[in-house]
Parts: C-alpha cells; sequence; structure tokens
C-alpha cells in the first residue's frame, strides 16, 4: 500500500498544476534561458538596468508599474542602482501628483512607479507572475522548479511575436501575434531595430531588448527571489541535518525495540 | 484516559502535589504523551503530526499576516503586495502561509485515506473520525475564505461561483446567497465577513483537534492490523505497546523533518506552483476569467459538482419526480455536499467485521481503485467542463457514491477475509524479530 499510495499522493500533488494549465491559449510562447530560473538562478543586475531602460524609454509611455516603489530600485537583488542615481531617475522621468501641493511635482524616490497612461494597457507590477507561459510536462507544471512558470518568457513572445498583418475592428487596430491568446492584441509592434542604445555596450537587437525588460519585469514581479532562494536553501539546508539527526536518534531508540543493535 | 491500562502521573515534590491537588494539569499532560500507543505503527500514522504542525504554522504566520493586511476591495490587493515587497520576511510568511495550506490539505487527504483503509472509522472510533470530518469541513471552508483575501481574479470570481452553490438551494436560496455575502454580489461586506470567518475557524478548529484527540485517547489508536491492543492487566497491554513519548514522537519528527525538506524547497523555489496565475491581477467584477479553477484541494468535489448537469438521466429523474424543484444545478450541489457526507457515514456503511484493509482482499481492490478515482476526479475537476471530462467525471462520481453505499456494505456480506495475528506483539515480530533482552 505504502508505495502505491505514495505514487498516489505525488500524481496528486502534481495535478494541480492542471488549474494553471487551463490559463493558457493555443498561443506559442518560446523558451528564453533566463539567468534566475532555477534554485541557483540570480537576476543579471546589468540586465535589470538595460531593461529598466526599456521600460522607462518604451513601455512607460502606456503602462504603469503601479505596486513598485522607485525607491526599490537601488535595492540588493534587484537593479541596485546607486541612491543618488534613483533620486536623479525619479526626479527627471516621473511627475506625481501632491495632494498637499495640490500639484504635480517630480518623483522622489518614495513614490511609486505611476500607473498605466493609456486607458486598456494593463499595470505590469505583477505581469511577469500573472502569466504562464509553460504548463509542462504534461499539464503537471513541474517545470516551474527549473525553468520558471514561464511569465517572462511570455512577455518576451508577445514582443517579438509580431507577424505584421493588421486587422481594424470597430474603429480599433489590431495586430496578429503569435504569443497572444487569440492571436490578435490591440498593442502596437512596440520594438523595432536601433530603438536604443545602452550604456554597456550590449545588443540592442529588438530580441534581446524583450528579453532584458522580460527579466526586469520579473524582478519587478518578485522583487525577493533571491533572498526567497537563500531562504528556501537555508530551510533545506537545516532541516536536512535535522531530518538525518532524527533519523539516527529513532533508529537508536527502537533498535533494542526491534531487537537489533545500534550501530552508526 | 486512556482505556489501555498504564501507569499514572503520581506527583512526587511537594510543589508539584501542590499544584497537581488544585488542578491536575501536569497528570493530564503526562497521560496525553505518555498514552500507550501499538508498537507496529507503520509510516502511515506520522500525518496527524504533520497536521498539528500546520495548524501551528497556519495560525501562527497568518497571525503575523493580519497585522500587514487591509480587508477592503480597495485596498486588500494593495496590501498583500506591500507584504511582500516591503514587510522584513514578507514574502517568505506569505509564501508559507499560501503553500502551508496545500501542505495541510496534502497532509489531510493521506490522513483520510489512511484511516479508510485501514478502517479507523469502525467501532469504537466513530466519534473520532465524525469529529474529523467537520475538521475536514471547517478546513475546507477557511481554505476557501483565505483564498478570497488576496482579492484578485480568482479570489473573487471562486467566490462568485462558490456562494453561488447555495443560491441554487430551491425557494431560499437567493436570500441565503444575499445573506452569506452580505449584499447583492461579492463586494466589500463579503471580503470583511471572510476574514473574520478566516481568522475564527482555525481556532474552532483547533479546539475541535483537542476533541479529536481526546476521543482517539479514549478508545487508543488503531494500527496497520486493526487488532486491539490486550487491555487484561498493565504487563500484557505493554506487551502490545509503547509509550508514545519518546518512540513516536521522535519517529513522527523524523518524519516531520523530512516532508519539511520538501516543503521548503517548494517554498523557496516554486512557490507559486499550486498557486494560479489569474490571481496576480486584482479583482474586476467586469471581467470573467477564461477558465475560473477553485485551489487544487477542492478540485474531486468540484468535479462532482459539475458532472451532475442536465443531460444525465438521474438528474432528469429527479428533476421530473420533484417537479422541477430539484435542478441540475441543485443536484450538482446536493452530489458535492452528499460525497462529503457518505465519507462521514462510512462507520455505518462498511458493514465488515474485520478492521484492517490488510485481512481483506477483495476490499483491497475497491480501495485502491477508490484513490485512483480521488486523483481522477482532481484532475477531470482542473479540466474545462466538456467532453471527454464530464463523461470521465460522471463515472468517477458514480463510483465514489458506489463505493461508499453499494461495495462497503455489500463487501462485508460475501468478502472472506484472511486471519489477522492473534496480537499486535504477534505482527510486531513477525516483521522485527523479539526484542534484545
Amino acid at each position: 500500500m505504502l508505495k502505491k499510495l505514495s505514487i498516489a499522493a505525488v500524481a496528486a500533488l502534481s495535478l494541480t498544476a492542471g488549474g494553471a494549465m487551463a490559463a493558457g491559449g493555443e498561443s506559442h510562447v518560446h523558451d528564453v534561458d533566463f539567468s534566475f530560473e532555477g534554485p541557483f538562478g540570480k537576476f543579471d543586475q546589468n540586465q535589470l538596468q538595460r531593461g529598466l531602460q526599456v521600460y522607462t524609454e518604451v513601455c512607460a509611455a502606456c503602462h504603469g508599474l503601479r505596486y513598485v516603489p522607485i525607491r526599490t530600485l537601488a535595492d540588493e537583488g534587484g537593479p541596485h542602482l546607486p541612491e543618488d542615481q534613483v533620486r536623479a531617475y525619479a526626479a527627471q522621468n516621473f511627475e506625481v501628483f501632491d495632494a498637499e501641493l495640490d500639484d504635480f511635482r517630480p518623483a522622489t524616490p518614495t513614490d511609486f512607479f505611476p500607473e498605466s497612461g493609456l486607458e486598456g494597457a494593463p499595470d505590469l507590477s505583477m505581469m511577469a507572475k500573472a502569466r504562464a507561459g509553460f504548463h509542462g510536462p504534461m499539464g503537471l507544471g513541474i517545470n516551474q522548479f527549473l525553468k520558471g512558470m514561464g511569465g517572462p518568457e511570455y512577455i518576451a513572445s508577445i514582443l517579438t511575436g509580431y507577424t505584421g498583418k493588421e486587422k481594424e475592428e470597430a474603429g480599433t487596430t489590431f495586430y496578429e501575434n503569435t504569443a497572444f491568446p487569440g492571436g490578435w492584441i490591440a498593442m502596437a509592434p512596440p520594438l523595432f531595430e536601433d530603438q536604443l542604445e545602452f550604456a554597456d555596450g550590449h545588443s540592442n537587437d529588438p530580441h534581446h531588448v524583450a528579453e532584458d525588460v522580460s527579466a526586469f519585469l520579473m524582478w519587478a514581479a518578485e522583487p525577493k527571489m533571491m533572498a526567497r532562494k537563500q531562504a528556501g536553501f537555508i530551510g533545506v539546508l537545516f532541516l536536512t541535518i535535522l531530518t538525518v539527526l532524527l533519523y539516527l536518534t529513532n533508529k537508536k531508540l527502537w533498535a533494542p525495540i526491534k531487537g537489533k543493535k545500534f550501530e552508526v | 484516559m486512556s482505556g489501555i491500562p498504564h501507569d499514572h502521573y503520581e506527583p512526587k515534590s511537594k510543589g508539584a502535589k501542590w499544584v497537581e491537588s488544585r488542578l491536575p494539569v501536569i497528570g493530564l499532560v503526562y497521560d496525553t504523551i505518555m498514552i500507550p500507543t501499538p508498537k507496529n505503527l507503520n509510516w502511515w500514522w506520522i500525518w496527524g503530526i504533520v497536521l498539528a504542525f500546520c495548524l501551528v504554522m497556519q495560525i501562527v504566520t497568518g497571525i503575523v499576516l493580519v497585522m500587514h493586511y487591509t480587508p477592503h476591495v480597495d485596498l486588500a490587493f494593495a496590501s498583500i503586495e506591500h507584504i511582500m515587497r516591503d514587510v522584513n520576511g514578507g514574502h517568505m510568511l506569505r509564501y508559507l502561509h499560501m503553500n502551508g495550506a496545500s501542505l495541510f490539505f496534502l497532509a489531510v487527504y493521506i490522513h483520510i485515506f489512511r484511516g479508510l483503509f485501514y478502517g479507523s472509522y469502525k467501532a469504537p472510533r466513530e466519534v473520532t473520525w465524525i469529529i474529523g470530518m467537520i475538521i475536514y469541513l471547517l478546513m475546507m471552508a477557511t481554505g476557501f475564505m483565505g483564498y478570497v483575501l488576496p482579492w484578485g481574479q480568482m479570489s473573487f470570481w471562486g467566490a462568485t461561483v462558490i456562494t453561488g452553490l447555495f443560491g441554487a438551494i430551491p425557494f431560499v436560496g437567493e436570500s441565503l446567497q444575499t445573506f452569506l455575502l452580505g449584499g447583492p454580489a461579492v463586494d466589500n461586506a463579503t471580503l470583511n465577513r471572510f476574514f473574520s470567518l478566516h481568522y475564527l475557524l482555525p481556532f474552532v478548529i483547533a479546539g475541535l483537534v483537542i476533541v479529536h484527540i481526546w476521543a482517539f485517547h479514549t478508545t487508543g489508536n488503531n494500527n496497520p492490523t486493526g487488532v486491539d491492543v490486550r487491555k487484561g492487566s498493565k504487563e500484557e497491554a505493554e506487551k502490545d505497546t509503547l509509550p508514545f513519548w519518546p518512540y513516536f514522537v521522535i519517529k513522527d519528527l523524523f518524519a516531520l523533518s523530512l516532508i519539511l525538506v520538501v516543503f521548503f524547497a517548494v517554498v523557496g523555489f516554486m512557490p507559486n506552483y499550486l498557486g494560479h496565475p489569474d490571481n496576480y491581477i486584482e479583482a474586476n467584477a467586469l471581467a470573467t476569467p477564461a477558465h475560473i479553477v477553485p485551489e487544487w484541494y477542492f478540485l474531486p468535489f468540484y468535479a462532482i459538482l459539475r458532472a451532475f448537469t442536465a443531460d444525465v438521466w438521474v438528474v432528469m429523474f429527479t428533476s421530473w419526480i420533484t417537479g422541477g424543484i430539484i435542478d441540475a444545478k441543485f443536484f450538482g450541489v446536493l452530489a458535492m455536499f452528499g460525497a462529503i457526507i457518505v465519507m462521514a457515514l462510512v462507520p455505518w456503511l462498511d458493514t465488515s467485521r474485520v478492521r484492517s484493509g490488510r485481512f481483506r482482499p477483495m476490499f483491497k481492490w475497491w480501495f485502491y481503485l477508490l484513490v485512483i478515482d480521488f486523483i481522477v476526479l482532481m484532475w477531470c475537476g482542473a479540466m474545462p467542463a466538456e467532453p471527454p471530462f464530464s463523461t470521465i467525471s460522471l463515472i468517477g462520481s458514480a463510483y465514489w457514491f458506489a463505493y461508499f453505499l453499494v461495495i462497503l456494505p455489500i463487501l462485508g456480506v460475501i468478502e472472506k477475509p484472511t486471519t489477522p495475528p492473534a496480537t499486535i506483539e504477534e505482527d510486531f515480530e513477525a516483521h522485527y524479530g523479539k526484542p534484545a533482552e
């Protein structure tokens, strides 16, 4: 019974991913080998900084990041910008309405990123967690352990998934996109060749730009990812030691009862 | 407290005597943790400790989370993000609490199926079983309401669908639903009462857990053979049992620790595996998600709920005979609650006098099929309600009811059980040999 039911239990737990599976359409999401995948994965600080630049120069025109405080750009495990740069960044790029002044003023690090400027453009704060690109194998979603659940891949696939076709419906232009569920998206292709220059000289090819901003949005959605993985390792390590000690204690305790000698 | 003869606590020091003559609390604790426990308990008996641990973990992490959470439709979602981003260790607390619910339900399902296989529900442990079933129902209510609190899309729409079930009850349904929601639809009043009850119910569960433990400490534990501990004398009982402390405490802690290694790996490396991406989108009453899926631990019963559609003949017949009072929707609701009620009534539905499935050659296979059925239903619950899943759900639901209402009563009559060992001691020595002198 033990073996059979153990298999059953594992299967039961795995099945739950079926829930995640139901969310996807027939969209095509391509896998990207991000640096932050898997238990050992870490954010690439330079990539996050490039992604921030892409967000600021391209996405921010329409999309907000309303749950992300600007000050967290200075946090370790994130873009980790020096504080004076964060202050300058906030002031240069965003204006917020101040109720006390009854007027707009330049943003400061303690403010949040603004909300979406364009009606209908979703906020991107949790976008990398609110979409699942992968559901496998067999809909069990266990590849999350090594690959993540495909949120950033979904974003990168959307950004590079345009076929070039357009159609108009009820006064709105839709663009064909291979990654978007349903195939037609209202967002115009946002990326094109030589759109921006990176200070670190990294490739500004649209594919690389899409990956950089996807990585940045993963950080925006899960800013404590590195701390969480570290806590996971500490937990697993100490509990494993505790488990071994308890195993030996248990063995020694039961040895005389089971008519065995205890040897380590 | 226990019916098994054993040594009771005798206060020796002056201080202990002083306390014990006024409040026999040391004796109570002593008797509780020194309870004679059948020495042949196998690894399926460790889940009780896991469950106790889960309850404590959920209450502790939950109380801290409440310190930073705001139960208001405009603020709840943002307050969760505040916990995830700004509260020290908040992301770990929340992920522990989120995944803790899953560990809790995984443990309770294994615990329940263990009871079903080894006949732990049979006389004289019916009360333990019934209390356990009430705890399980309260866990489901607590889990469901907790999932609403982050106020994501799946929170909102899950709440809408599940409270809608009460609306299916004839005549009083609509008023009952409004009463439960505190208004015509899921809104701020709903969120607030769910928050209030999500805080309250775990303490009710804690109280019932004490009663659950009290009940089986009165009857003594069941064991893999289902054979009773000899209770003629203390010496006789000691051949079949060992005190809970230290033998089973250490064994259970070892198992718990091993399970927590896996749990921490999930929390640390894939904390959203068991969640739903849509719940990272704030609740929006104007946008229905493509698929509304409950948490994994509700899926088997959700599949039963959806299995009985208007084109199933049992449903058509019931609808016709009741003059349409029981329609397909209400039938589904009755089936879902019925599926849990038949499980609660199993002490009276199982007619076999042999407790343990180990000695029931036919029962075994039907039981394994029930476990498979449960997993298949779980899978169907996650799938869209369309062929072939609707048909599979229907067959799965039919088997669930048949197991409890037909197979168990008949098996007790037609099955020829094998002979269990005469004593627990005999079973234990057959595995391990005689204890060292």
